[in-house]
């Protein structure tokens, strides 16, 4: 079934190949001018939070790696408020499926594969030209990091969503976190002042995402806060994260259905 | 949610059970030179008791505004019931809300629940695999619907693609597809020609027929109650107001449909049969309008009638709008 919901989506937007082409050429500008920002100000300093610009770069393509994979399977979920709006809501109320997964199936939208590319090249490129030395277990977290990003990523857009339960145009405010968490991840963890470490650490663990790992895999030291065993993190994070946000979701359902109007 | 004692051996016949139902909205409005809003409990539900039996047909009727999508969210689990009791097949909706979605089928006529931007038939793949339906079942039942919907020559259409007629047939089929045991359709009609809403009827009471399905619907098309129901109940600002069968809310309200000629000639009396009266003659003669009884006399039988007597220039026919119909039984005080 899951198989079925996620392929139509596929096989819907392969309808519009014009729109799917200019969407992911837009994709590609976006993220590459992203990174182009970092650049810039790696050609004024030549470390950025103790990071060369491929440091920077491993950091940055695995950030934009595992938001990209977490865009693509649950960037809708934060829309939610449009749903409710429209009554789209119910309509999915009615079906023996849980309202979750048919959101996220719902506008799986391919064009987000841009951003996948581009960091995945970053991402392999990066850790080449950085030294990496693979041992088996670095390896695996290589491997790893971008999917418990990913998952980390999910979870946070769940949050997202399942505010918007409680508060009616709460799109913004919550992309506040996700797009924000997105941002905070493609960057080195040291350049933010302890408090905003720590947030981005222990609340909204998006240091967690790209930062943390890249120490581990390139064996570098860490600042205050995030020691290099600290790339291991990312998935009991992931995890941990999704345990709220699931109750978080279902606390919102049952809003919905109880209380709310 | 305990139901008493009495109905629970009986609650297994029963399709639907409400008992005293009630669904109080919570409004914040602002208050002018104020920085607080002002909390006020608006009732949209209050006090519904129905029980309908498996394999009835029920018409839900009221004005915009009387309770009837409030009473439909509570039957299929979008919303909890501020106070009473719902069983919808036995069950608990709320609680039990996914498990009932395998055994109910709903249409929202106002919102879609088709995938706009893919060909109407792989919504129904998406529904079958949703449904747990194997693919010759889903096929098999599909190949019905298109038969009795007319859903042939669009179902490779995208549904953005399709008219208001032709996608409403196709919603009615995404609600079948999993050969419901409860159809609930919330204004399956609106906006939709005479052909495309007869062609609708004929097919629900076709699938009833075949499948001995229980029917609910809301409706402000009179249409649709007599054509597809055998009971009728009125809902007007929450509460029931009349609950019977079809026949006996006709005749209570008398001739409901009328019939307007215009004849070649002034007449000034026409002999029309039993059921049916002269409720006016306008122009000198030329325009009769007469009232009389859907159920009793069809309207051939009636221009027969008319036929013998002058010749008829031009005829028009109006279907009593259901608005009126619950007008008429509040001018009594709310009883028939």
């Amino acid at each position: 079934m899951v198989r079925t919901l996620y392929g139509s989506r596929i096989r819907s937007q392969a309808t519009f190949r014009t729109s799917f082409l200019a969407d992911l050429l837009g994709q590609l500008l976006v993220v590459s001018t992203e990174f182009l920002e970092l650049w810039v100000i790696l050609t004024q300093v030549s470390t950025l939070g103790g990071m060369t610009l491929t440091q920077v770069a491993v950091v940055y393509g695995l950030g934009a790696l595992a938001f990209g994979i977490g865009d693509i399977l649950f960037g809708e979920i934060d829309g939610l408020s449009t749903q409710i709006k429209s009554g789209k809501l119910e309509t999915l109320l009615i079906r023996p499926v849980p309202v979750l997964l048919q959101i996220s199936s719902l506008d799986l939208s391919l064009r987000r594969i841009g951003r996948i590319v581009v960091g995945l090249a970053m991402y392999v490129t990066a850790l080449v030209l950085a030294g990496f030395q693979p041992t088996a277990a670095t390896l695996l977290l290589a491997v790893l990091a971008p999917l418990a990003g990913a998952l980390l990523f999910g979870a946070l857009f769940t949050v997202a969503g399942a505010l918007q339960f409680w508060l009616v145009d709460g799109r913004e405010f919550a992309n506040a976190f996700t797009y924000g968490g997105n941002y905070v991840a493609t960057t080195p963890g040291a350049v933010f002042a302890l408090p905003l470490r720590a947030f981005f650490t222990f609340v909204i663990p998006a240091t967690l995402i790209a930062y943390a790992p890249t120490l581990t895999l390139l064996e570098l030291p860490g600042p205050a806060l995030i020691p290099a065993w600290a790339g291991w993190l990312g998935l009991p994070a992931a995890i941990v994260a999704w345990l709220l946000a699931g109750l978080l979701w279902r606390a919102g359902i049952r809003r919905y259905t109880g209380a709310g109007g | 949610m305990n139901l008493p004692e009495q109905s629970s051996t009986h609650s297994a016949r029963l399709a639907v059970e409400l008992v005293r139902l009630r669904r109080d909205y919570v409004v914040r409005s602002p208050v002018a030179g104020s920085r607080r809003r002002r909390r006020q409990v608006v009732r949209a539900v209050d006090d519904v008791t129905l029980r309908i039996d498996r394999g009835e047909t029920v018409g839900f009727v009221g004005a915009n505004g009387a309770g009837k999508s409030t009473t439909i969210k509570m039957m299929t689990g979008i919303l909890q019931p501020t106070s009473g009791a719902v069983r919808v097949l036995g069950r608990d909706p709320v609680p039990e809300r996914r498990h009932l979605a395998r055994e109910i089928g709903v249409v929202f006529g106002q919102r879609s629940q088709l995938w706009w931007d893919l060909p109407l038939r792989d919504s129904y793949r998406i529904l079958g695999a949703m449904h747990r339906l194997t693919d010759r079942a889903r096929e098999q039942r599909l190949e019905r619907l298109a038969a009795g919907l007319d859903l042939g020559g669009f179902l490779d259409r995208p549904v953005r693609q399709l008219s208001l007629g032709q996608r409403m047939r196709g919603e009615v089929a995404a609600a079948l597809l999993h050969s419901p045991e409860l159809v609930v359709l919330d204004e399956p009609t609106i906006g939709l020609d005479m052909v495309s809403k007869e062609g609708l009827r004929r097919f629900l009471r076709e699938d009833r027929a075949e499948r001995g399905t229980t029917l609910f619907l809301t409706t402000h098309d009179m249409g649709d109650v007599e054509r597809l129901c055998n009971r009728i109940v009125v809902v007007n600002s929450g509460t029931v107001a009349y609950d019977g069968a079809l026949d006996s809310f006709r005749e209570r309200l008398g001739a409901p449909r009328e019939l307007v000629v215009d004849l070649e000639e002034p007449l000034d009396v026409l002999t029309l049969p039993t059921a049916a009266h002269t409720l006016a003659v306008e122009a000198g003669g030329i325009r009769h309008r007469i009232a009389f009884s859907g159920a009793e006399l069809t309207v051939p039988t009636l221009l027969t009638a008319i036929g013998s007597q002058a010749a008829v220039r031009d005829l028009s026919l109006s279907e009593p709008a259901i608005e009126d119909l619950v007008r008429q039984i509040y001018s009594r005080g709310g009883r028939l």
